[in-house]
């Protein structure tokens, strides 16, 4: 046996279970990339609508569902009819038609004198910009069209308004992500709070609060929804905040058997001779010990409420126009399914990378916490 | 034992009316009422309409009167559905929605209970991974989004499947609503036995078993799965009930006549006796269920007893 020199002015800095379990977690090949990817789509969500060169509720009437392409929009069969059918809108005769790499230029004449002011045709439409009259001729009643193309990318196509569905996946994403955020957090704190008071309190206390919850667990969960989307349908926020405010029964039945098991510790013995008042055990010792199990159901449970907000949107429920989320956007393309299959393809990627990170996160973090694995 | 089910069966009486009363106050807040239209009713036909559906009543004659229609088990008229009462309605959906459940719960045991034993067989190993990503994929789709693409492939591209539709309960219009249904079950199944079989492996008993020279057939089938059932069977509790009162998802996109939609057409439109009908009965099945799962416990593990 070796002696090992151990220096007394610096003591040996132990190791908490949670130093513990972040190692295991970072062990965790399949958790890591999960995170790296949830990481990646959150981020994408909240920067993507700023610095996509769309807005989310622009309609192209050009572009009604034009596919998903890395190549820029018009094709270049797409020009030519386009220009034609602006200049008949516009009551101009064309005499010849000519197009010159990223420009078009068109001999018009008119009947009448051609006001100036019907460049503005051009220039509506999404196909060109900076429309010039030129060469204008003597009678005013033949010019010289100019006009650029106006090249747009829509990596993900567009949907059955024309609206790019690249900006909207990244926009749905922000409150797809929010809604299961928000409503999760509402979960937690109710459930943790409840289930911790009443598995501390025990005896008769207990029982009345378990079995108000059970109560509440056999009411069916959709009517309870149903009922708040009907109470709170135009606020999203509002009715998402309810949701969690459903969602907490399973989380205070989790607490409560924790903290049934806690309170025969050593260490909350201790501070109840000490004198340490309910509230102070409850919030100093119980809550932070069973915070473990809470993460991992935390993980699950946001995907839970990111689908169940699907779920309404499907019904037609949830968000409205023309803000929208990833059930919303999955729920048009589930209608668009047969010629336009980006519609359901994109959104459902990112719903279900997303759902998919955090599931492999929470086993993850469950097999990282586990006391039987030590 | 009988006395024990008994017991359960008369303790589910004040939960069920809590229940009803909960849900009766809860639907009667909500604004708006049942004969709310576009265009408003004539004062006199609305109030004739009140009148004969008793909505001109205090609220807690109502009450009452619901409660003792409810305890003749008659639900009532449905304000929506005008020539119909509830039990009608229930009658010719009810047992749809239960079929197709009671064939997606066999299916997602058969598939899932199977899939995982084999995953936990080959625990660590290639299969076992593919297994579980599969699970893992079955969990995270939702089903609307499985619904239509199955559609698609199936019925669109290959013809080999009709769309929608109910056709009496044909076996080939049943086929894609139980799949989609069974799927998340499926996956579900998988995870749970897998978890449970694993540690079942490693018990004293199978070893036991093992050292007895007992084949593995023997061991895996008959030892070690009849303890790894257990948190399954807990699982499908609550999932049989939801499962038998039918899904609005599947319902809504194969067009099936089942119960699913009325909750949402009944909350929708006020049409509180609807509402209240199907409340009513997934509480029932809810309950029916739990007590199932209580038996089918005694029934698996000899330690458990009710006497």
């Amino acid at each position: 046996m070796t002696m090992t020199a151990t220096n007394p002015e610096t003591p040996a800095k132990g190791r908490s279970l949670w130093d513990d379990a972040r190692d295991r977690l970072l062990a965790n090949r399949a958790a890591v990339a999960s995170m790296i990817v949830l990481a990646a789509i959150t981020l994408i969500s909240i920067l993507g609508p700023i610095l996509s060169p769309h807005e989310f509720d622009t309609v192209y009437r050009d572009y009604v569902k034009v596919p998903a392409s890395l190549e820029a929009y018009p094709r270049a069969e797409q020009v030519e009819p386009t220009f034609l059918s602006v200049m008949k809108r516009a009551r101009l005769t064309v005499e010849s038609y000519e197009r010159d790499g990223d420009e078009v230029v068109a001999k018009v004449t008119s009947r009448r004198e051609i006001d100036p002011r019907t460049t503005r045709y051009i220039d509506r439409s999404d196909l060109f910009k900076n429309a010039a009259l030129t060469d204008m001729s003597e009678d005013k009643k033949s010019a010289t069209m100019r006009a650029d193309i106006n090249y747009m990318h829509f990596y993900f196509g567009t949907d059955a308004n024309g609206r790019d569905m690249m900006t909207r996946t990244f926009i749905a994403g922000r409150v797809s992500l929010t809604i299961g955020l928000l409503a999760t957090i509402v979960a937690i704190s109710i459930g943790v709070l409840y289930g911790a008071t009443s598995g501390y309190l025990g005896g008769r206390v207990d029982q009345m609060m378990m079995r108000v919850v059970d109560i509440l667990y056999s009411l069916p969960f959709i009517f309870f929804v149903i009922m708040l989307v009907v109470f709170f349908g135009r606020n999203f926020i509002l009715m998402f905040i309810a949701v969690g405010a459903v969602e907490w029964l399973d989380m205070a039945r989790i607490v409560r058997g924790q903290t049934l098991t806690i309170k025969r510790q050593e260490y909350v013995q201790a501070a109840e001779a000490m004198g340490v008042a309910d509230g102070g055990i409850v919030r100093r010792h119980i809550i932070p010990n069973t915070l473990g199990p809470v993460v991992v159901y935390m993980t699950l449970l946001v995907p839970k409420v990111i689908l169940l907000e699907s779920f309404l949107s499907f019904l037609g429920l949830g968000i409205q126009e023309p803000m929208t989320s990833w059930g919303v956007l999955i729920s048009e393309g589930a209608r668009n399914l047969q010629g336009a299959a980006w519609m359901l393809i994109f959104p459902s990627i990112f719903l279900t990378s997303t759902l998919f990170a955090l599931n492999f996160i929470g086993d993850g973090l469950r097999d990282a916490l586990d006391p039987k694995d030590r | 034992m009988h006395r024990y089910v008994l017991s359960r069966l008369l303790g589910a009486i004040p939960t069920l009316f809590l229940i009803v009363t909960i849900s009766f106050f809860l639907i009667r807040i909500a604004p708006g009422g049942p004969f709310d239209l576009e265009r408003p009713l004539e004062a006199k036909v609305m109030e004739n309409l009140n009148k004969i559906y008793h909505l001109d009543e205090p609220l807690w004659n109502q009450y009452l009167l619901y409660l003792k229609s409810i305890a003749q088990l008659d639900f009532g008229p449905s304000f929506y559905f005008r020539d119909f009462t509830i039990n009608e309605l229930f009658a010719q959906s009810l047992p749809i929605s239960m079929q197709l459940g009671l064939s997606a719960l066999c299916l997602a045991l058969v598939v899932g209970g199977t899939l995982g034993v084999f995953a936990a067989l080959r625990q660590n190993r290639p299969t076992d991974y593919t297994v579980m990503a599969a699970a893992t994929l079955g969990v995270t789709i939702p089903n609307f989004v499985v619904a239509p693409i199955l559609t698609l492939i199936l019925g669109v591209w290959l013809g080999w499947l009709p769309v929608g539709g109910w056709n009496g309960g044909a076996f080939v219009n049943v086929i894609l609503p139980v799949v989609t249904l069974a799927l998340p079950q499926v996956a579900v199944v998988a995870r749970l036995t897998r978890g449970s079989m694993i540690e079942a492996l490693r018990s004293n008993h199978v070893r036991t078993a093992r050292a007895y020279g007992l084949t593995n057939y023997m061991v895996i089938v008959v030892h070690a799965l009849r303890g790894a059932i257990l948190p399954v069977v807990s699982y499908l509790g609550p999932a049989a009930a939801a499962l038998l009162t039918g899904s609005v998802v599947i319902e809504t996109i194969f067009g099936i006549p089942g119960i699913g939609r009325y909750f949402v057409q009944g909350a929708l439109n006020r049409d509180y006796t609807l509402v209240m009908g199907t409340v009513v009965v997934v509480a029932c099945f809810v309950i029916l269920f739990n007590l199932v799962v209580d038996l089918l416990y005694a029934l698996l593990d000899p330690r458990v007893r009710y006497d």
